[in-house]
């Protein structure tokens, strides 16, 4: 039976999840050879407002590649989260960051709420790689691309000279994921 | 870890088109920016020099249409690229190609309007604009693609249109299949099919640059290749000067309409998908053809015998394969991004024979599957 | 020098009216062409559209008559498809700096290296005579009965203004003076101007009483202020003056100069 996985990336414009649905798509498709698409809705601003980027992996066509049945979202913003936060699928995940979005929506879905702008800061000093932890967290929960796929599409999609910073950030988000998966064992991926 | 396959990538409309044109031949790009269609000019402005083309920024719209009709009088395959309110600014100067027979490629990423409407979001509503955006009468070529891969390949063959017929071509995309990411495993460059201009074969004081021809398309010269001539948007005789003679006048009109519409079987390309047994019948075209893909999928397997027939080429009109197709069917579901523009082009071609089913948006988000196979199921 | 080498003589006589100075302009150009000793396959004459854009029809080169105000804009796509090509612009004031206005100081910005002769007649002779963005405060069109409430553009000064290489005004009736400018506008690397006032004596002349194409050209002759010596005039004397002269003569990397460094840097990434 063929598959879709349906990922939904939000947050504000400039905080780089368009890149996150990027790298996560090229994983799927480039190095896993799965099929994948990554798209985006945003306003005419180049910065701020609310963004989405959406990722769809699949074994087979895409034909439609809006999400509409979504297994996992990540909400970065509260504005973000009111805006997008919708069509998760009743056994679906919702990532939240812990700081900045504090009334996820309810529902029959599973809400998973880690300090990921806060750990970007702390734990790496660099408030630009919250994405990268980000991504991290989405592939410990999501399960659905090789972490040897991720990390080279990583390397292949940011700046060079940071490459290392950005794993580390990557490392940061499976480790956070990670913790909350032993604390949560119901939901064991 | 190494790719799957050294051939794929993960790569934008807007990307694809940019490296279709190069891989066209393409070596001349004027533009202006404007969402959702500025990514066309970035890679190109990157690209261009690369491959020893020209890539040139404009002060505005017109000009940016302007040059590339220089461009291409010069000997060099160029393309603009822009999006609704650019589209409606060139107009002029592509009413100007198609009265000099000027080869060049317009990219049109189809986003909300009117006016400025919705500079970041879907829309089809270009596509009669498309066909009637300049003043007077016309043959144009208009291709739609549906996925990244498509972009590509229809770049080129909007390119290869335009160097056979010596005309304008309008790649009408839109904001969806411009900004996704898909999949797409680019041809080996020698198993492209590449169409150049065909060029005078008598010496220049034989030459006659807009002679009736029995193919209708004279051929055509560059400018500073030795053959002086006089290119003008005027009406003109077959010299290229103006002309007030009416039988001279009509003669050319009658030839630049003719030329399209008596390749129309070369030109017109549709696609299709589980038309065999089928009730209910599908017309879609661009983003839109995904959902419609999908919905036929859905339709099938709850036991509705739907197809879809996606329209690659909007001009000249698929009135043909349309019309042939509709005699298997009780209905026709024709979803869009405007409120009918190609739904009322299925009636005609259908002559009103059987019920046409709109389903329309125009508020920036895609049409989904399930709205379509609404309509399908009835 | 043999004029009808250079004409296509089929298309005579040409549209132009008794009087009008389009006439000189184009034997001027023809002349400097001439003394070039440019091949004619190797030059292409662009215009937009109005009486002095009807000037490519006329003449045995690579001819564009395009559309309105745009010749600037095709012009820049075809020099830069074809660098070999001597490629010069004729327009008028309507075209060049009216609906042409935002190509033409831009072309200027960009230094391309295309020579513009703008045959300036202070009106709209094609469509009968209104108002043009050269037309002087006060005068008269079809479409400014009881005079022109607008300010008249300077050409030159604009063209100075967004960057040309070369920039230089004269008359009709100064010929030598004008064959002079536009060999050096010709032969100048870079975005070349020579704005030529022409008499319009259909239009302009007569909504205005200023007699035939006689009278406008000795008023030419009579009212003309070298730049040198306007320097030393008030803005009263200067009224109604033609102020003529270089007033630009630079050298400076033209596009196509810096085109190239874009290239060689595309190379080293």
């Amino acid at each position: 039976m063929a598959f879709r996985y349906e990922i939904r990336l939000s947050g504000a414009g400039g905080q780089g999840l368009i890149l996150v649905g990027k790298v996560l798509a090229e994983a799927a498709a480039i190095y896993d050879g799965l099929n994948a698409t990554q798209s985006q809705s945003y306003g005419p601003e180049a910065r701020g407002g609310a963004s989405r980027s959406e990722v769809i992996i699949s074994d087979t066509d895409i034909d439609y590649p809006k999400a509409e049945n979504i297994d996992i979202l990540l909400a970065l913003t509260q504005e973000a989260c009111d805006k997008y936060g919708s069509d998760v699928k009743p056994d679906g995940i919702i990532v939240i960051d812990s700081q900045t979005v504090t009334n996820p929506p309810a529902g029959n879905f599973t809400v998973v709420s880690l300090p990921i702008l806060q750990s970007a800061v702390e734990r790496l000093g660099k408030f630009v790689v919250a994405n990268i932890i980000a991504l991290g967290v989405i592939h410990k929960l999501s399960n659905i691309v090789s972490e040897e796929a991720i990390k080279s599409a990583i390397r292949s999609r940011v700046p060079k000279g940071t490459e290392e910073i950005n794993l580390k950030a990557f490392q940061t988000g499976v480790d956070l994921a990670t913790e909350w998966l032993k604390n949560h064992p119901d939901h064991a991926t | 870890m190494e790719k799957s396959n050294p051939n794929v990538y993960m790569m934008q409309g807007n990307t694809a088109c940019a490296e279709g044109a190069i891989a066209a031949g393409c070596r001349f790009f004027a533009g202006y920016p404007i969402t959702p269609s500025t990514e066309i000019a970035e890679v190109l402005a990157y690209r261009l020099p690369q491959v020893g083309g020209n890539f040139i920024q404009m002060e505005d719209e017109i000009a940016a249409m302007g040059a590339v009709i220089g461009a291409s009088l010069g000997g060099v395959k160029a393309m603009t690229a822009t999006s609704g309110p650019g589209f409606s600014l060139k107009q002029e100067n592509i009413g100007f190609a198609a009265m000099a027979e000027i080869p060049v490629v317009v990219v049109d990423v189809q986003r909300g309007g009117p006016s400025t409407g919705l500079p970041t979001h879907v829309s089809q509503s270009d596509m009669m604009q498309a066909r009637w955006g300049t003043h007077g009468d016309h043959g144009i070529i208009a291709l739609c693609p549906s996925t990244v891969r498509e972009t590509y390949d229809l770049t080129i063959r909007a390119f290869n249109l335009s160097e056979q017929f010596r005309t304008p071509v309008l790649l009408m995309t839109d904001e969806i299949i411009a900004h996704l990411n898909e999949k797409i495993e680019l041809p080996e460059p020698s198993t492209i099919k590449i169409i150049n201009r065909q060029k005078p074969t008598v010496p220049p004081e034989k030459y006659v640059p807009y002679a009736m021809t029995d193919t209708d398309i004279p051929p055509m010269a560059n400018f500073g290749e030795g053959y002086r001539y006089h290119v003008t948007g005027l009406a003109h005789d077959e010299t290229g000067f103006p002309t007030n003679d009416p039988a001279k006048i009509e003669e050319q009109l009658l030839r630049i309409n003719r030329k399209i519409e008596r390749y129309r079987d070369e030109i017109v390309e549709v696609e299709e998908f589980a038309t065999e047994k089928m009730e209910v019948l599908v017309i879609a075209y661009g983003a839109t053809a995904r959902s419609a893909k999908k919905a036929v999928q859905l339709a099938r397997e709850n036991g509705r015998r739907a197809g879809l027939l996606k329209l690659k080429t909007i001009w000249p009109f698929p009135e043909k394969e349309i019309a042939q197709l509709a005699q298997k069917v009780s209905r026709i579901v024709v979803p869009e991004l405007n409120l009918g523009q190609i739904a009322h082009e299925v009636e005609w071609a259908t002559c009103r024979a059987l019920p046409v089913v709109r389903v329309n948006r125009i508020n920036g988000e895609p049409i989904t599957p399930h709205e379509i196979l609404q309509a399908i199921v009835g | 020098m043999d004029y009808l080498y250079y004409l296509r003589q089929s298309k005579m006589p040409h549209i132009w009216c008794d009087g009008c100075g389009h006439g000189i302009v184009l034997k001027s150009l023809l002349r400097v062409i001439d003394k070039l000793g440019w091949d004619k396959n190797d030059v292409a004459v662009v215009s937009g559209i109005g009486c002095s854009s009807r000037t490519p029809g006329y003449v045995d080169f690579n001819t564009l008559h395009t559309t309105h105000g745009r010749a600037l804009a095709f012009a820049t796509g075809l020099k830069i498809a074809k660098p070999q090509l001597h490629v010069i612009v004729v327009t008028g004031d309507g075209d060049a700096v009216a609906i042409g206005g935002n190509h033409f100081i831009h072309a200027a910005r960009r230094n391309i290296d295309i020579s513009v002769i703008i045959y300036n007649n202070y009106i709209y002779g094609m469509t009968g005579g209104q108002v043009s963005p050269t037309t002087p405060t006060m005068k008269k069109a079809t479409t400014t009965p009881f005079g022109n409430p607008d300010a008249p553009f300077d050409i030159s000064r604009l063209a100075a203004a967004a960057g040309a290489a070369y920039v230089a005004r004269t008359t009709v009736y100064h010929y030598a003076r004008m064959d002079l400018y536009i060999e050096q506008a010709l032969t100048k690397k870079g975005f070349s101007v020579v704005e030529v006032l022409s008499p319009c004596p259909t239009s302009y002349g007569k909504l205005n009483k200023l007699g035939n194409g006689v009278d406008m050209l000795m008023y030419q002759k009579e009212n003309t202020v070298s730049l040198e010596k306007a320097a030393q005039l008030t803005p009263e004397e200067l009224e109604n003056k033609i102020v003529v002269g270089v007033f630009v003569d630079k050298e400076q990397a033209d596009y196509q100069e810096h085109y190239q460094k874009v290239v060689q840097k595309s190379h080293n990434v």
